[in-house]
């Protein structure tokens, strides 16, 4: 799968999408969950959690291992994809789009620059970790 | 017709290895016995007339206690019943009936005389209320293990009440609490756990409130004081490590890192998971840990896997003796006579008690049996684990890739870099396994390993059983390269198929009612 161009990536393979209102949208990169496999559980944060950048706001669970869930940016959670309560594959089937996870309001914008961009992560992936 | 054609010839029973090894035997459907039940069977008889008694009225005597409606229990007759859990226990593996190599797990032969000595009648029909005059042998064996104990781990004190490794480690965690709490240092709040820990060592800390720290161990798998170095602070309570560790490599810096974290005020717990590979070779109190569990269950053979029970007893350091739970056992010494008592009083600090009664008795039984029987060749054992393993990384390490190089301890890991590229996962290397009469090895764990396979073969398996394994590994890897499907379609020729793993975790069916809803 093309790893989308406006999206930016974290180390731990969770991905920030910039929405230009000073929130961003994460999820977990297409090769976080391919690496996962079947994805049978997200615990979600609630609504007004605050996290620092590095936190662990949630969990993904698959067949094969559990995970934590990093906050790629610092701030407060304003909504949350509940739909993956009922169907945790849609991480899967979609990582960049119905997949999403929760919407960021960045506390500290700067911190996106810090994120790689689409040709640096993949290049990160290619070259190991 | 070519030998390989006449292989692949026929019905499920696919197979590229030696016909010898294909066994189907007679394997039963069994329903739930709810399902066998008929209306009006039971399996006995009750001689009414024999007794010149007034029938109770139950309605009467327990009042709006009394159900409307019978309970909904099977009714069924004595050989149905008997048939149905023999039948159960068919559909079971065990390490009675192979090699099972589960890494992490110390899969080896109980050996029956611990069974024997659990069952002798006054050990098994021992009241748990019994005053301790009446129950001397008990509490004197239960004695005795703990010395045992403390000498193979070189710490001072224990306590058996941890009913299995991840309470000790809890019961472990609450000493280091309360010896922080008693020097009023209440900042030390935080636990460091390096990435290659057991899943529930941090678990274990968040559960005593501590936050945890994860550290990264290094390319050769091992922790360095390095990174110990750099996470200890005056917030940290302690450290947990596991050694050998979950990659089954011995923490050759652990003196060091224990030091840095005493010289910064923590203490160290060690997860005794792995202590078959150490046994009367290294001491853990030696090189630096304050409180470590041992999983008497693995590592002193008694009969675990179906979920218990098992047995965590920990030893601690002169330092965290004052905490440790109570009821501490206690030998009086008067002359010639020699009595033995529970103690609850004088241990102000404790923690408290933290098991019913006085832990998995039987259990320990069966674990100081074993370790009477094996008495001062206990290092044996760890030699031939240790032997075995590095047995299983030479060969197999000419076809699968090994984690990490160099010498591992009681384990050994593989990664998937050698049959990744072929479209096969270790998920259908371990299913393929089951074809060939093995129990699968550990796969996905540790979690810092790609696709890993952990293999532990434990000392009590002969060399001709380590090396039919091996056999069977390196033809399913061939399988892999020449015949993947047979490994994609895998287990073929088991009681049940592959089963859709996925399903059962997104919508699992745990009740009969569920069941019934979904066929």
């Amino acid at each position: 799968m093309d790893t989308p161009e406006d999206f930016r990536f974290s180390r731990d393979h969770e991905w920030a999408h910039d929405e230009g209102d000073g929130t961003v949208t994460m999820g977990i990169s297409y090769h976080a969950q391919d690496a996962l496999g079947d994805i049978v559980f997200v615990e979600l944060p609630a609504e007004g959690d605050e996290f620092q950048k590095g936190d662990d706001l949630g969990v993904v669970e698959s067949v094969k291992t559990v995970s934590d869930i990093y906050a790629p940016v610092s701030g407060e959670i304003v909504a949350i994809n509940d739909e993956l309560e009922d169907a945790p594959e849609l991480v899967n089937e979609s990582p960049y789009d119905t997949g999403w996870i929760v919407r960021i309001r960045m506390s500290n914008p700067d911190e996106l620059e810090e994120l790689m961009n689409a040709e640096g992560y993949e290049s990160f992936l290619h070259d190991g970790e | 017709m070519s030998e390989k054609s006449r292989q692949h010839q026929g019905g499920n029973d696919q197979m590229t290895g030696p016909r010898e090894r294909l066994s189907r035997g007679i394997q039963l459907e069994e329903p739930l016995i709810f399902e066998r039940s008929r209306p009006g069977r039971q399996g006995f008889v009750l001689q009414g007339s024999d007794w010149d008694v007034e029938p109770v009225d139950s309605k009467a005597e327990f009042g709006e206690l009394f159900r409307s409606e019978p309970a909904d229990l099977p009714e069924v007759t004595e050989p149905e019943v008997v048939r149905h859990f023999t039948r159960l226990s068919q559909w079971n593996y065990s390490i009675d009936t192979g090699f099972y190599p589960l890494g992490s797990c110390t899969m080896k032969y109980n050996p029956k005389i611990n069974e024997a000595m659990a069952r002798l009648p006054g050990f098994a029909n021992l009241h748990p209320y019994a005053p301790d005059q009446w129950c001397q042998g008990a509490l004197e064996l239960l004695w005795r293990l703990e010395r045992i104990l403390c000498a193979v781990s070189g710490l001072p004190a224990c306590s058996l009440q941890p009913a299995a490794g991840a309470q000790g480690e809890l019961t472990g965690l609450m000493c280091i609490h309360a010896y922080h709490d008693s020097r009023k240092d209440y900042g030390r709040r935080k636990i460091i756990v390096p990435d290659s820990a057991h899943g529930t060592n941090p678990a274990s800390a968040a559960f005593n409130g501590f936050s945890v720290v994860e550290i990264p161990s290094g390319p050769d798998g091992t922790l360095s004081p390095k990174a110990v170095a750099e996470a200890m602070d005056e917030t940290v309570a302690g450290l947990m490590i596991t050694n050998p560790n979950t990659l089954g490599i011995f923490e050759k810096e652990i003196a060091e890192i224990c030091k840095i974290v005493h010289d910064g005020g923590g203490k160290v717990y060690m997860d005794g998971a792995n202590m078959n590979a150490i046994l009367g070779k290294a001491r853990p109190g030696d090189f630096g840990i304050d409180v470590m569990h041992f999983n008497v269950h693995k590592t002193f053979s008694t009969p675990h896997g179906g979920g218990g029970p098992g047995g965590g007893p920990i030893c601690v350091s002169k330092d965290l003796e004052p905490y440790l739970p109570v009821p501490r056992i206690e030998r009086d010494v008067d002359g010639d006579t020699i009595t033995y008592r529970r103690e609850f009083d004088g241990h102000q600090a404790s923690v408290g008690k933290v098991k019913a009664f006085w832990g998995n008795f039987l259990v320990y039984v069966r674990a100081y049996t074993y370790l009477r029987e094996y008495g001062k060749d206990l290092p044996r054992i760890s030699e031939l684990a240790v032997l075995n393993a590095n047995y299983v990384r030479a060969k197999l390490g000419e076809t699968y890739s090994v984690a990490y190089p160099g010498r591992c301890m009681h384990e050994v890991v593989f990664n998937d870099s050698s049959f990744k590229d072929l479209g096969v996962s270790t998920l259908d290397v371990a299913k393929r396994l089951i074809d060939y009469g093995f129990h699968p090895p550990t796969i996905y764990f540790p979690l810092n390993v790609e696709g890993a396979l952990m293999i532990e073969p434990t000392e009590t398996e002969a060399l001709r059983a380590i090396d039919e394994f091996i056999e069977v590994m390196e033809m399913i890897h061939r399988e892999a390269e020449e015949t993947p499907e047979l490994l994609k379609e895998a287990p073929r020729n088991a009681f049940r198929r592959r089963l859709d793993e996925t399903q059962a975790a997104r919508k699992p069916v745990l009740t009969y009612r569920q069941s019934k809803e979904s066929r």
